[in-house]
């Protein structure tokens, strides 16, 4: 910079104007240096989109082991699964083991990290093994999960004096069964999100409306909620979506049984696809599951997206 | 009553013993099944259906795991799949850090035309459901003989760990003040010295608690290996599950001791970035 004000004591403009570009560099470098730095990882995507392709192709044709040359078959595949009522029993629980399992785990969650942000010492000495289920794989808490629910030499018969008849993967338990598996694991995420969302929040308003002589419900209500529903929206939109492709503990625990109870669409898709070497019906199961899971994302993400500006407004 | 919202200001009420009672209450749930994992990997096999909580404690199953003699029991050779996992796992997080860090400097600095399109895509393999792809990539493998192969477990891991390491870093570059390279530039440094000098070092806590999240998750998948792998390549995942037994002997407690070798690497990780879990879990989505 070369100005040459004179008398006055003010900064000299800064250099900031093309702060990208030493003078040697060329515009169309500077412009197409993102994209330069993002080509590998788009090239990954793109080796992964390939067998995404594929398998959406496989729901059009009638692919499997005994079928190893496949023609195409149009949507043969959708109006046959689409009106298989195995299919719909898999829509079915799909979507109770989402929302319930979304619903319990919010709840919980919640209270946890209000718990949790009393610091009390008992709270502090918690905090540090939240996140201990969350860190054991979910198949690994299938397998615990699966011993301990054991009739003839699980503990939990045993501690709560159930006798070796109660089953809890039997037919009429087995589904809020997997589910409580489910809350085990992933409570604590929620807990965690939620509680960075309450640490983040400005003490002024809290203490003013305290003044005002507020109840804590209704500062809750009113004051804490509000700002912190940017970070229970993200908690529900990946424990919805996890939970709309849940397999692993499921599987684990049940393989889908016993009858459909359990056998959710991932698991659906395994059967046929995996077990049966039917690949073109659970590639349909899947292209139907994916469709879901997108039109689920988008309106979440949309309404997360709105939260967000609206808590970006309210603070500033 | 109110002060129970802010922290740090407490006293001693019926409210606030309630409340320490249920947070009692919900660890002894959520530590209780841990705490079964390890007391059944501690016991000897003629106790393993047994109910008690004391016992004399004996480190042989996970000498039995995790030497021939396990293997010969139950055909699931561990050793080796704790292996194929470390090497797996890492070999995906690297080539993740090699491919993802560059974008996730390029989302993080730049505004440019596509960039929310690239990282929503990027997110979105987040959500996929794995069989989607797994069952076109079981055929593909199986074809071009990537099949039950190292190589192939971690080109397929990538989807877990390549989504993490960019939505995680492209939050920790975006704090990062830009002047700090622009000072650097104007001393004369090329931007990529500025970027391999100035900005990367900076960022070094958020690489290494990507990094460590990228390996916690490879690790715990279990879909991939099942599908995509035999008996050379499977993982920890998978061989715990097969120390049930199908039909023959079940060893509950090696399967313990198992399942709490396989539970290690991830929780001792996880304490060790307990600072950055956060961010890392919400994937950059909510800033914290």
């Amino acid at each position: 910079m070369s100005t040459t004000v004179t008398g006055r004591t003010q900064e000299p403009t800064p250099v900031k104007r093309e702060p990208d570009r030493p003078p040697s560099v060329p515009t169309w470098r500077r412009k197409a240096r993102p994209y330069l730095l993002s080509i590998p990882a788009v090239l990954i995507i793109a080796g992964i989109l390939y067998p995404f392709i594929l398998g959406s192709y496989y729901s059009v044709l009638n692919y499997s082991a005994i079928n190893p040359l496949p023609s195409f078959v149009g949507f043969d595949n959708f109006s046959r699964v689409l009106s298989d009522s195995r299919f719909w029993g898999s829509v079915r629980v799909t979507l109770v083991y989402a929302v319930v399992a979304t619903t319990v785990e919010m709840v919980l969650g919640i209270g946890i990290a209000l718990l949790l942000n009393r610091a009390s010492r008992i709270g502090k000495l918690f905090e540090r093994v939240l996140i201990l289920p969350l860190m054991v794989a979910p198949v690994i808490a299938g397998v615990i999960w699966g011993l301990m629910y054991n009739p003839q030499f699980g503990v939990i018969n045993h501690i709560f004096g159930l006798g070796s008849t109660f089953n809890w993967l039997s037919t009429d338990m087995a589904l809020w069964s997997v589910i409580l598996v489910d809350v085990w694991i992933f409570t604590p995420f929620v807990a965690i999100l939620v509680l960075a969302g309450i640490r983040s929040l400005p003490k002024e308003p809290f203490e003013a409306s305290e003044v005002d002589g507020a109840g804590w419900f209704y500062m809750f209500r009113r004051l804490m909620l509000p700002m912190i529903w940017p970070y229970i929206l993200v908690a529900v939109i990946f424990r919805f979506m996890d939970c709309l492709k849940i397999f692993d503990h499921v599987y684990v625990l049940t393989a889908g049984g016993p009858g459909a109870v359990t056998r959710t669409l991932q698991i659906g898709a395994y059967e046929d696809s995996i077990i049966n070497l039917n690949y073109s019906q659970g590639s349909t199961y899947m292209f139907l599951l994916w469709v879901l899971v997108f039109i689920t994302a988008r309106y979440l993400v949309s309404v997360l997206g709105k939260a967000q500006r609206r808590a970006a407004g309210a603070e500033g | 009553m109110v002060k129970e919202l802010l922290p740090g200001r407490r006293r001693f009420t019926a409210g606030s013993v309630l409340a320490d009672i249920a947070l009692v209450a919900w660890f002894a749930f959520a530590l209780f099944p841990i705490l079964w994992m390890v007391l059944l990997a501690l016991k000897t096999p003629a106790e393993q259906t047994s109910t008690y909580f004391v016992f004399s404690p004996t480190l042989e199953n996970f000498a039995i795991v995790l030497s021939d003699r396990g293997t010969a029991l139950t055909s699931v050779d561990f050793t080796s799949t704790l292996i194929t996992s470390v090497i797996s796992c890492a070999g995906a997080v690297l080539v993740s850090l090699v491919i993802g860090v560059p974008a996730a400097y390029a989302a993080g600095r730049w505004k440019y035309r596509g960039s929310n399109d690239v990282m929503f895509t990027i997110l979105s393999f987040r959500f996929a459901p794995e069989l989607m792809v797994i069952v076109p990539l079981f055929v593909i493998y199986h074809q071009i003989g990537l099949f039950d192969t190292r190589v192939g477990m971690i080109w397929v891991l990538q989807l877990v760990t390549m989504p993490l390491v960019v939505w995680i870093l492209r939050s920790y570059f975006q704090d990062l003040p830009e002047d700090l390279e622009q000072a650097a530039l104007l001393d004369g440094y090329t931007r990529r010295r500025a970027f391999v000098m100035v900005a990367l070092p900076l960022v070094r806590p958020g690489i290494a608690a990507a990094a460590l999240l990228a390996f916690i998750f490879a690790w715990n998948n279990y879909v991939f290996a099942l599908i995509l792998t035999g008996n050379e390549a499977s993982t920890v995942t998978v061989a715990i599950t097969k120390f049930l037994g199908g039909g023959g002997q079940a060893y509950y407690n090696l399967t313990a001791a198992a399942a709490v070798i396989a539970a290690l690497p991830p929780l001792i990780l996880a304490l060790s970035i307990q600072r950055y879990l956060v961010r890392g879990l919400s994937f950059g989505a909510v800033k914290a």
